[in-house]
């Protein structure tokens, strides 16, 4: 099922930055967690936006603020079906997990949160999904608790039950954690938490780019997704909502775009989704979205689940026959992220000499900080793959290794 | 040695190596064989936070020069200290704030540094500057 070496190459050259040499060596892209490559197909349309249909959308009358209005609107449908939402409505464009996360936090927060609710988080979140509800529970004298983890790293479901409570008004946690690759058990997650009538909110930025999404099945309130990490174009991504939900929080922004009417005693607000759009969108970057969307459609998320898959089981072989290197996350259920810790070397050391052999990997906390504090490590080296990597690339990237621990010992 | 000749030096011996490999090895025995700052100097108010490591950094004013010894949790960046500790130890206030540092620039490094990485170094040496600059104000005072 997995891609054959030919079916990678093809996908390859879709790619041209892979094309890149880094200090005179082959460019091996493994920092796909933070961000992944673009293909042509999605640069392409957002220079066809930009070339034939360039118009400011939902308001002209003329043929290309039609033309525009269609292909932004174009997206949404994508998306909606990329995480089979059950409405249009449901899919609202933001500038990215962060926004998403920030908006819940804001209008959700607004409206719903009160003094002494509680707001339950994972030892595992991204700053995205810890500050903002540091925040919100600050200006509200609302209670964050924190889901503990195992050394594994995984959530002790046992400890999750117990902190819920009927005072538990919002769970947010990550579907696939960026520092450690653990895939979490949200179906079951949203399903205590819906229990005891809370809502909950899944960070999908690592997730979307690997697992089949299915946000009616999965029963998540809010889903939050980051083009650039599914190989699209930054600044644009999603939260998904519930219909009923959306509609009974306050808006987040205001400006043009999300009213119905204005006067200057009352204004009444548009209906969804635009009651969250303030102001004119990422209108290029929301099309192009659709390109990435197409992309991985083409390719199947079955198929390159398997191959990451391979990727992934072959990479943690290789790294384990480094002498003194600990791989940090080791659940049951991974995406492809393989974050490790070598003894008596620093990662940022590290870093510096895979550079210097045009390896990427990823150094530091990962915005992680809480959870690099619960494991007793400063940071780790993470390597993250996509589809178009390759194991010979794994096995360039084992040469810099063995290179680098050798000169660093 | 001036400032200025030690400087001439790093960059001469630098230019001896041809490939990456040479050149980071010596800045990592460097950073090896750094003699580090003493324990209870190894404190907050020594510390210089970068992004990915840390260095720490202590002065002492004796018989008119400024002698500094450092730390670094990473060992490139302590190769890289002790270059730049190096240039500026044993060295009067007053030429060490009228210094101009340009040998990270000239032997390549800062290009084989990435911004924030070389920025971390930078503000070692803006803190070596403000330590400069307070024994020079001890100095005219005494
Ligand atoms: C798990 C997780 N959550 C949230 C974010 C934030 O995403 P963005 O910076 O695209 O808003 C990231 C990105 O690094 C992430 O990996």
């Amino acid at each position: 099922m997995p891609f054959t070496e030919i079916e990678i190459q093809k996908i390859r050259e879709d790619f041209p930055v892979l094309l890149e040499k880094v200090n005179g060596k082959p460019l091996v892209y493994f920092d796909n967690a933070a961000t992944t490559q673009k293909p042509k197909q999605v640069v392409a349309a957002i220079e066809s936006y930009y070339y034939s249909s360039n118009a400011n959308i939902h308001r002209g009358i003329h043929h290309l603020a039609e033309k525009a209005t269609a292909s932004f609107e174009a997206t949404r449908k994508a998306l909606k079906e990329f995480i089979n939402a059950a409405h249009e409505e449901e899919i609202i464009f933001t500038r990215g997990v962060t926004e998403g996360i920030n908006l819940v936090a804001n209008s959700f927060g607004k409206a719903f949160i009160h003094k002494g609710d509680e707001i339950i988080i994972s030892t595992m979140e991204h700053h995205s999904n810890i500050v903002p509800w540091q925040m919100l529970c600050e200006e509200k004298g609302a209670i964050l608790k924190v889901i503990p983890i195992t050394d594994a790293g995984e959530i002790i479901f046992e400890e999750y039950l117990k902190l819920l409570s009927p005072n538990t008004k919002l769970v947010a946690v990550v579907h696939a954690s960026n520092a450690l690759g653990t895939i979490n058990p949200v179906a079951e997650i949203i399903q205590h938490a819906h229990a005891v009538g809370a809502k909950v909110l899944i960070d999908g930025a690592q997730s979307a780019s690997h697992l089949e999404i299915d946000v009616q099945a999965m029963d998540c309130d809010f889903f939050a997704i980051s083009a650039h990490k599914l190989y699209g174009p930054t600044g644009v991504g999603i939260l998904y909502g519930k219909k009923a939900l959306l509609e009974a929080m306050p808006p987040y922004q205001g400006g043009g775009e999300m009213i119905k009417e204005v006067t200057f005693e009352k204004t009444t607000y548009n209906e969804l989704p635009y009651k969250f759009e303030a102001g004119t969108p990422n209108i290029a970057d929301v099309i192009a979205f659709k390109a990435a969307i197409d992309y991985i459609n083409k390719l199947g998320k079955k198929a390159i689940a398997a191959y990451e898959h391979e990727l992934l089981t072959y990479a943690t072989a290789q790294l384990l026959t480094i002498e003194g290197l600990k791989i940090i996350g080791t659940a049951q259920h991974k995406v492809s992220v393989a974050s490790f810790v070598i003894e008596g070397i620093h990662h940022q050391d590290l870093a510096i000499i895979l550079d210097q052999q045009g390896i990427a990997i990823r150094t530091g906390h990962h915005c992680t900080q809480p959870l690099m504090h619960r494991l007793g490590i400063l940071g780790t080296s993470r390597a993250s793959f996509s589809f178009y990597n390759t194991k010979a690339e794994i096995d360039a990237l084992m040469v810099a290794l063995n290179k680098a621990v050798k000169m660093l010992r | 040695m001036s400032i200025e000749e030690i400087q001439e030096q790093i960059i001469d011996e630098m230019d001896l190596f041809e490939d990456w490999t040479d050149k980071y090895e010596y800045i990592i025995e460097l950073g090896k064989s750094l003699k580090t700052i003493a324990e209870d100097k190894k404190i907050d108010s020594n510390k210089i936070k970068g992004c990915q490591s840390n260095v720490w950094l202590d002065a002492n004013f004796t018989d008119g020069k400024v002698a500094f010894t450092a730390d670094s949790d990473a060992l490139i960046v302590k190769g890289l200290v002790s270059l730049v500790l190096k240039v500026f130890s044993n060295q009067t206030p007053q030429d060490i704030i009228n210094a101009n540092l340009d040998f990270i620039e000239k032997t390549g490094l800062s290009q084989h540094l990435a911004q924030t990485r070389s920025n971390g170094l930078l503000s070692m040496v803006k803190q070596i500057k403000f330590y400069a600059m307070a024994y020079s104000v001890q100095g005219t005072k005494s």
